[in-house]
């Protein structure tokens, strides 16, 4: 987590390849190096995805599935209009929590890698950070509920202190409390790869900037925004991957009132009907793909990192 | 949902200890039918509302042999009773989930001269009437799916055979939960659920067939719609309550839809919703807590569910006579009072009073004020003395039936639309 991390080992030189020569060619090392990530992620990634794809194309009874090859669930799901609302539900989820917890994110790295001068205190206030997230999401998440409930305390301290008379209803179950869960929850996605590209940036190039005459925000927008990319990047595709694949915290934060793509698809397999579940699921992943593919276009993380 | 809630009723909880609990019963089993009973196990699955832990140590107790339990979802019980009839022995299933899966052949009927109560189980089961009087409730009422005209048919039969498909174990009249203490004035209509009075301080259950049942309820009693039958709604009938329900959801009529059992709990005793569609053992969990809330008898009368126990097709021989003997344990008594003091009622009612006080019958079955203390079988107090069930005498109750769960022709279409109502 800090910035010492080493760049992953070079290719071996050519002494460690033709050591590895006498007795199996250098290529064939390569491949056995590879092989046992390649298996897990074909066993436990690949091949389900090709599954669900299959899947997707299969008919439904209301008990049973049946192999078929039709396009019946795309079919239904393109010409329902609570598809596209949900799914631009699902886009405003995203993109409000990316902000907020974007702003939010970059101002906690900021601080930590900038005004706290000691490793000691950086270390100490980080972990700080991580603290709530040694209890479980759901916790976190439900933990809000009793507090912005109409009687809760959020409602009853601001009555007492006379800023409002009667209960704000819109406190708990709406939109805003989905958002500040998603907020509360992953923000610390995005501090985690912001602080440590922060981390990396070379101190020189801050005094270099200043030395030049620029004033703090002409530093921060013009070398350290620009330096901290990759992290806002990586941040960035944590926090809209987790966001749009989540059911969970809009079914308990805006009381099952909303739904997001995620619920749509929890709610297919509860009536059991699974291949319209599937077709659901591969039109998010196709989604979220391009998403993330249109976001490496602006950066180019294997480059900066 | 179980964070600030100390609801002792969570079945799923006894569920969870309930197979280690099952497995460590040590008790010396009496020696009715010798050694090989003993290596006997029936494996039961269901929906968690009659699969109680206490039920398997009893029948270990008092059988000998072991009984096994899995609680499921309603919709895996249907899809495990549909395609895997080899996984399980006994199917603890409602009477709208027979409908469904007894045509798939996996289940086989039952001879009622092997029953030894049959003559005494409830009119309901029967001919489908509790009284004489009795006018048939809509939906899937128990006694349309209860026989069937000979063993190994795939079809119902219209009255009474000698083959049944399901022994009744388990049944109630549900109806709105309210909060006297905030609402402050008599509420006797379904339809109040959407008086703008109430406006976000209402909830209805988010399972669709069950909610749908609700909503149907709370339509005809505005006298929006006349349905043809609420348990098998038409596509017009159903856009039209959608249609209500949505209007009333976009005016912000609804605080929140519940899922599970602990959140309509919090929901009430929090005071978030004052009226909402709720279940028995939910209304004691709030009132546990000291909070004020009474399950409202309602004019138009309850809808009511019910759940039995079918045999497997592959069940035969020792296993088969186990099983019948368990049916028959089943309804002679003790598991009746037990599920009786939590406000359910039993298939014979008559031999579950023998496991009950004077006091407990007549408050639950009687609708008489209590004597004394009512305790559950867990030991929690749900009435003092001088109080008097919600909705009165077991007559009362299950005698104005309006409507029971049913899966409808039209289910996957009415699916859509739920899915619908919830993202609109």
């Amino acid at each position: 987590m800090t910035a010492e991390t080493d760049t992953p080992t070079a290719t071996p030189g050519p002494d460690a390849a033709a050591r590895a020569g006498r007795r199996l060619p250098a290529g064939l090392v390569a491949w056995f190096q590879a092989a046992p990530l390649a298996l897990v992620l074909g066993a436990f990634l690949v091949l389900p995805i090709i599954m669900i794809v299959i899947v997707s194309f299969w008919g439904a009874t209301e008990y049973s599935i049946y192999p078929a090859f039709q396009f019946d669930n795309y079919e239904f799901l393109f010409s329902s209009p609570v598809t596209y609302k949900v799914f631009v539900n699902t886009f405003k989820y995203a993109l409000i929590t990316w902000a907020v917890t974007l702003l939010l994110g970059f101002t906690v790295a900021y601080f930590l890698a900038f005004h706290v001068r000691s490793l000691t205190w950086q270390i100490a206030l980080f972990l700080l950070c991580t603290i709530p997230f040694w209890t479980s999401n759901i916790i976190r998440m439900i933990s809000w509920i009793p507090f912005l409930g109409r009687n809760g305390i959020a409602n009853s301290t601001l009555i007492s202190w006379g800023v409002i008379d009667e209960p704000l209803e819109w406190l708990l179950f709406s939109d805003f409390s989905v958002i500040l869960a998603f907020v509360h929850l992953y923000t610390l996605f995005m501090v985690v790869p912001i602080f440590n590209t922060m981390m990396r940036i070379d101190r020189s190039l801050i005094e270099a900037s200043y030395d030049a005459g620029a004033t703090g925000w002409q530093t921060l927008w013009h070398v350290i925004v620009p330096l901290t990319k990759p992290g806002i990047m990586i941040g960035t595709i944590f926090v809209i991957t987790l966001v749009m694949g989540d059911f969970i915290t809009v079914r308990f934060m805006s009381g099952s009132q909303s739904a997001n793509v995620g619920r749509l698809i929890s709610n297919d397999i509860g009536l059991l009907q699974y291949p319209s579940a599937a077709a659901t699921a591969v039109v998010l992943l196709i989604t979220v793909l391009l998403v993330i593919g249109i976001l490496l276009r602006f950066v180019d993380i294997r480059k900066e990192l | 949902m179980t964070t600030i809630s100390k609801v002792r009723y969570s079945r799923r909880s006894l569920l969870k200890t309930g197979g280690a609990a099952l497995a460590a019963s040590a008790l010396p089993a009496p020696m009715v039918w010798g050694q090989e009973t003993k290596n006997i196990t029936l494996r039961q699955f269901g929906t968690g509302v009659s699969n109680l832990n206490e039920v398997g140590q009893k029948v270990k107790e008092e059988l000998g042999f072991t009984l096994e339990m899995t609680a499921l979802d309603s919709d895996s019980v249907t899809q495990r009773a549909a395609t895997q009839p080899d996984s399980f022995d006994i199917a603890d299933i409602e009477y709208w989930i027979c409908k469904k899966v007894w045509p798939t052949g996996n289940l086989q009927a039952m001879d009622t001269s092997k029953i030894a109560n049959y003559d005494k189980i409830v009119g309901i089961f029967k001919d489908g009437k509790l009284t004489p009087e009795s006018t048939i409730a809509q939906g899937t009422a128990p006694h349309t799916v209860g026989f069937v005209p000979e063993q190994g048919a795939t079809t119902f039969a219209d009255e009474p055979t000698q083959w049944m498909t399901l022994i009744p174990t388990i049944y109630n009249a549900d109806t709105l939960g309210i909060r006297p203490d905030l609402i402050g004035r008599p509420i006797n209509n379904w339809s109040e659920l959407l008086n703008p009075e109430f406006k976000g301080k209402a909830s209805i259950l988010d399972i669709s067939s069950i909610g749908i049942m609700d909503m149907a309820m709370v339509c005809e009693s505005m006298g929006e719609i006349q349905y043809g039958d609420k348990g098998n709604m038409t596509r017009e009938e159903i856009d039209a309550t959608f249609a209500i329900f949505t209007e009333a959801k976009q005016n912000g009529q609804f605080r929140a839809f519940w899922k599970t059992f602990d959140e309509s709990v919090n929901l009430m005793a929090s005071g978030e919703v004052v009226i909402q569609s709720m279940w028995s053992p939910a209304i004691t969990a709030v009132k546990s807590r000291g909070i004020p809330c009474v399950y409202q008898p309602l004019e138009e009368g309850y809808r009511s569910w019910g759940g039995g126990i079918g045999l497997s097709k592959s069940l035969s021989g020792m296993e088969l006579d186990a099983a019948y003997e368990y049916i028959n344990w089943y309804l002679s008594g003790w598991v009746g009072g037990f599920l009786m003091r939590q406000g359910y009622y039993s298939a014979v009612p008559e031999t579950s009073k023998e496991h009950m006080s004077d006091n407990e019958w007549g408050y639950w079955f009687e609708g008489k004020e209590a004597t004394g203390e009512i305790t559950s079988p867990f030991g929690d107090v749900l009435a003092q003395a001088g109080e008097t069930r919600d909705g009165g005498s077991f007559y009362d109750r299950m005698g104005s039936v309006a409507c029971w769960n049913a899966v409808m022709d039209e289910n996957q279409y009415m699916v859509r639309k739920w899915n619908e109502f919830i993202s609109s």
